[in-house]
């Protein structure tokens, strides 16, 4: 019991002790405010530190949280867990020329991956070249995944258990933005290497398009010199907020090897809706993003594997208080609320015609307090259904979570 | 306001930490659930359930660990979910055997049909014009009591030439014994075969045996006791080790026997009564014990499984023209009734009973019974409603 107490006080300790840095130390970069940025902006408009005369600016999040789940009656107790530390360098390499890298530990130094690692060069507003490990701009999460941003502990089980965020690979592309009065539409277009056969032979015994992040080859060579082809538009209005379409696909499986057919070419398919806007009134922000996978699985292997695929998530984020607490006098109190869903093969089974199920939902309502817009402090709590291929009754999750995450 | 948000803070964490367990879902009745280990186990033999149960339930097969290439799922759990009976899309078939002279379709793939296939291999086919029988998944529960009875009493229930003349003659499958299996204590010869006891034809002597073959047949992995590749008919490395066999065998040997749920209630009890009158009970017998055993938890135990793990024939529509060991075609090992009314939440909300799953409710599955227990089936539909919808409630309860 005096644990808790403990913990309880070290919990709140910590919000205080972030007033303590000494900020004058190091400069701020201001973001630029008064274009209008959308998801596909999300690596550069983020809080950097610059030193002196360096041209290089650097900055990261980290994510912390406890939490207390319990799956049907058992328990996993109090976990503790780090869940990502990023690091971001960004420089000016030359007038137009930039580079930007985001290296991330995950759950300590268990994974640690090179999610961003670019050169872009600026020809024209309309047409930029980019170049090295690039995130494939399927949907909006996957570009705009910063911790510090999200008021929800975990990210969501649609882009990162269906939708593989955060995805990477090593690429080219071209992008570019057209500003008319209050619009901006946007366009990217990248030729990456993509996935490999993992996604249909995997442990997760389903179709899991982010087993193929398993792969350690992946940023030396292609699994099958097929380039995934990753394409997005994007239209934002100010004041109102984005719609985009992306498409990413190709081939996923090694069709020949040493010059010997192996297998026919089978492809894998995904299109994605991501909206984002902030309703009028309440100042209610709503952001939701919705996929589908379509992958060809060979008739003869096993339905277990899905061919089609869908997942969304929609979050609402209200702010409930502006103003002073604590003597941050621009912290920010939100109630939020996640729902998300995702089922893994959409499709009936062969033997008695009945929905295969392999599906989940969960409902997510949290608070969270923002000391300053790059801090978040949040409470969440999740309550998830998930039902097996067969549709026997579903296993609940349910707990609370509690953590931070902050730039920087 | 900063005492207010102090408090507000503080007292949101100091709730959250002290009462989140209360927000948690609570677990299922025990006798809700079929898995779980029984009662009594010591912590040595919790900590090697536990392996078990994740060999089952958790290790995927794929192609990077051996899966296939044929094969006809990629986890026992898959064919077994919470330990209870399959689902249709896990029904595996076996074909190419019509009496005890063993299987004549081996060159052709017998006796099972792997029709699931890594990407790029080809899956087998059902041969033209042989007899198969399509086989649902059983529930895993309480085997380790029917692993542990005595030899000598299944023979003492045994009526080959029907002495009682109650038109029920069980007789046990004879079978020839693997290699690698060590016979139990007491375990009683025939003309150099033994008696089977598990599987819908009780052609698996024990759950080793049945484990063994099933990673080798359901999902092709090949192990010391099974190495042939059911693809190329080598014998090949083991694709697993020998401890992960024994551990899923102590696994299924320490699940527990079924809960029967609300058996208090009157009509269960005059369910059970009409249950014993009109004769199932001859064949679902109710009771029975349990020998020496090196788990304390399962040694010289009474219990209640409603089989007599024997052998009937149960008439021409439920004979597939395949068999097993020494059975006959129409043949069948009388399957345990313990977790009947559990089944439907394994098989997806629905009853899929009998050996194929052709059965969608209790009700059917009595009405197909045949042969031996015709007189049965006969005496069933002879119930009044009332009598017949107790009978239900009962095989619901178990
Ligand atoms: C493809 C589905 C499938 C898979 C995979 C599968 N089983 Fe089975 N299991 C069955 C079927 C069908 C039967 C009935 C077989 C028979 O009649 O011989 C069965 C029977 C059994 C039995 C006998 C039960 C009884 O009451 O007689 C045991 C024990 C068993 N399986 C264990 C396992 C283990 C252990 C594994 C994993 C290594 C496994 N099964 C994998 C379908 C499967
Ligand atoms: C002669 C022995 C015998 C008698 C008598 C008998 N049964 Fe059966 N019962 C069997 C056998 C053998 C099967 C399996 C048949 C198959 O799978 O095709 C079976 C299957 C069942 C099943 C389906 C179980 C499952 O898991 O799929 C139920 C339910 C059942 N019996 C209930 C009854 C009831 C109720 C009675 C009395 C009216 C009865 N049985 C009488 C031998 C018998």
């Amino acid at each position: 019991m005096k644990k808790m107490y403990m913990i309880s006080i070290m919990v709140l300790l910590s919000f205080t002790t972030i007033a303590q840095i000494d900020a004058t130390l190091l400069k701020r970069v201001t973001q630029d405010t008064v274009a209008m940025k959308l998801n596909m902006d999300a690596v550069y408009n983020r809080p950097f530190l610059t030193m002196a005369k360096i041209p290089v600016a650097l900055g990261g999040y980290v994510e912390a949280n406890w939490q207390h789940l319990g799956t049907d009656g058992i328990s996993e107790g109090h976990q503790f867990q780090m869940r990502r530390l990023t690091l971001f360098v960004a420089s000016s390499i030359y007038k137009r020329i930039k580079f930007l890298s985001e290296i991330e530990f995950e759950d300590g130094t268990k994974e640690i991956n090179i999610e961003f690692a670019s050169v872009d060069i600026e020809f024209h507003p309309l047409f930029n070249l980019r170049g090295g490990i690039v995130m494939n701009p399927i949907g909006s999460f996957n570009q705009n995944h910063d911790g510090p941003k999200w008021e929800f502990i975990d990210r969501p089980i649609s882009a990162t258990q269906m939708l593989p965020a955060t995805w990477s690979n090593v690429g080219f592309g071209v992008f570019g933005k057209l500003y008319r009065k209050e619009w901006v539409y946007a366009y990217e277009m990248y030729l990456t290497n993509g996935f490999d056969d993992q996604i249909v032979s995997n442990e997760e015994n389903k179709t899991f398009l982010p087993a193929s992040k398993k792969n350690p080859d992946r940023f030396e060579e292609s699994f099958n010199g097929v380039p995934l082809v990753t394409a997005k538009v994007a239209l934002g209005k100010r004041q109102v907020g984005e719609v985009g379409v992306s498409y990413m696909g190709g081939v996923y499986n090694k069709f020949q090897d040493d010059g010997l057919v192996i297998d026919k070419k089978r492809r894998v398919h995904v299109f994605a809706l991501d909206f984002s806007t902030t309703l009028p009134f309440l100042s209610t922000w709503l952001n939701a993003e919705a996929a589908w996978v379509k992958v060809d699985v060979p008739n003869t292997y096993s339905q277990h594997y899905g061919r089609n695929q869908m997942g969304a998530f929609v979050d609402l984020v209200q702010p409930v208080f502006k103003g002073t607490v604590f003597g941050f006098e621009r912290s920010v109190l939100n109630v939020a609320l996640r729902t998300e869903y995702v089922d893994w093969n959409k499709s009936r089974f062969e033997e008695t015609g009945t929905h295969i199920r392999e599906d989940v939902l969960a409902v997510v309502p949290g608070l969270s307090w923002r000391p300053t817009a790059q801090t978040v402090i949040r409470l969440n709590y999740r309550y998830q259904w998930q039902t097996d291929l067969f549709g026997n009754p579903a296993s609940k999750t349910a707990g609370f979570q509690i953590g931070f995450s902050s730039y920087f | 306001m900063k005492r207010h948000a102090f408090l507000f803070s503080f007292g949101m964490v100091f709730i959250v930490f002290q009462a989140c367990e209360h927000f948690e879902p609570v677990a299922p009745a025990e006798n809700a659930l079929l898995d779980g280990p029984v009662e009594g186990l010591s912590p040595a033999e919790n900590i090697r359930f536990l392996k078990g149960d994740v060999a089952f339930n958790d290790d995927v097969f794929t192609a990077s660990n051996g899966l296939g290439p044929l094969f006809v799922a990629t986890t026992c759990g898959t064919c077994h979910p919470g330990d209870g009976k399959g689902h249709p899309f896990t029904t595996l078939t076996r074909f190419g055997q019509y009496d005890g002279t063993g299987n004549q379709y081996a060159h052709l793939g017998g006796p099972q049909l792997q029709h699931r296939a890594l990407p790029g291999f080809a899956p087998e086919v059902l041969p033209d014009n042989v007899g198969f029988s399509k086989l649902t998944p059983p529930a895993n529960t309480g085997l380790g009591f029917l692993d542990a009875v005595r030899d000598a009493d299944i023979m003492a229930w045994a009526d080959p030439n029907d002495n009682d003349g109650d038109g029920i003659s069980g007789v046990p499958n004879w079978i020839v014994m693997k290699e690698y299996i060590t016979a139990r204590d007491g375990t009683i010869e025939h003309e150099g075969k033994y008696i089977g006891r598990f599987g819908k034809k009780a052609a698996a002597y024990d759950l080793h045996q049945q484990t063994a073959q099933a990673y080798n047949e359901d999902i092709g992995i090949t192990s010391t006791y099974e190495p042939m590749d059911t693809h190329s008919g080598l014998l090949i490395d083991p694709e697993i080790t020998d401890q992960t066999i024994h551990d899923v065998v102590f696994y299924l040997k320490t699940l527990k026997a079924p809960i029967p749920r609300a058996a208090h209630r009157d009509e269960i009890i005059s369910g059970k009564a009409v249950f014993e009158q009109i004769g199932c009970a001859k064949c679902h017998r109710s009771e029975m014990k349990t020998g020496d055993s090196p788990i304390a938890a399962i040694a010289n135990k009474t219990f209640h499984p409603y089989t007599d793990l024997l052998l009937h024939d149960m008439g021409a529509d439920l004979d597939d023209g395949y068999t097993e060991g020494s059975a006959t075609t129409s043949e069948w090992r009388t399957p345990a009734l313990w977790g009947l009314g559990l089944s439907k939440f394994s098989q997806g909300g629905d009853y899929f009973l009998l050996h194929d799953g052709r059965a969608k409710s209790i009700d059917e599955a009595i009405l197909w019974h045949g042969g031996e227990a015709a007189n049965a089936r006969a005496q069933y539909k002879s119930l009044t409603s009332t009598e017949k919808n107790k009978l239900i409630q009962f095989l619901e309860s178990l």
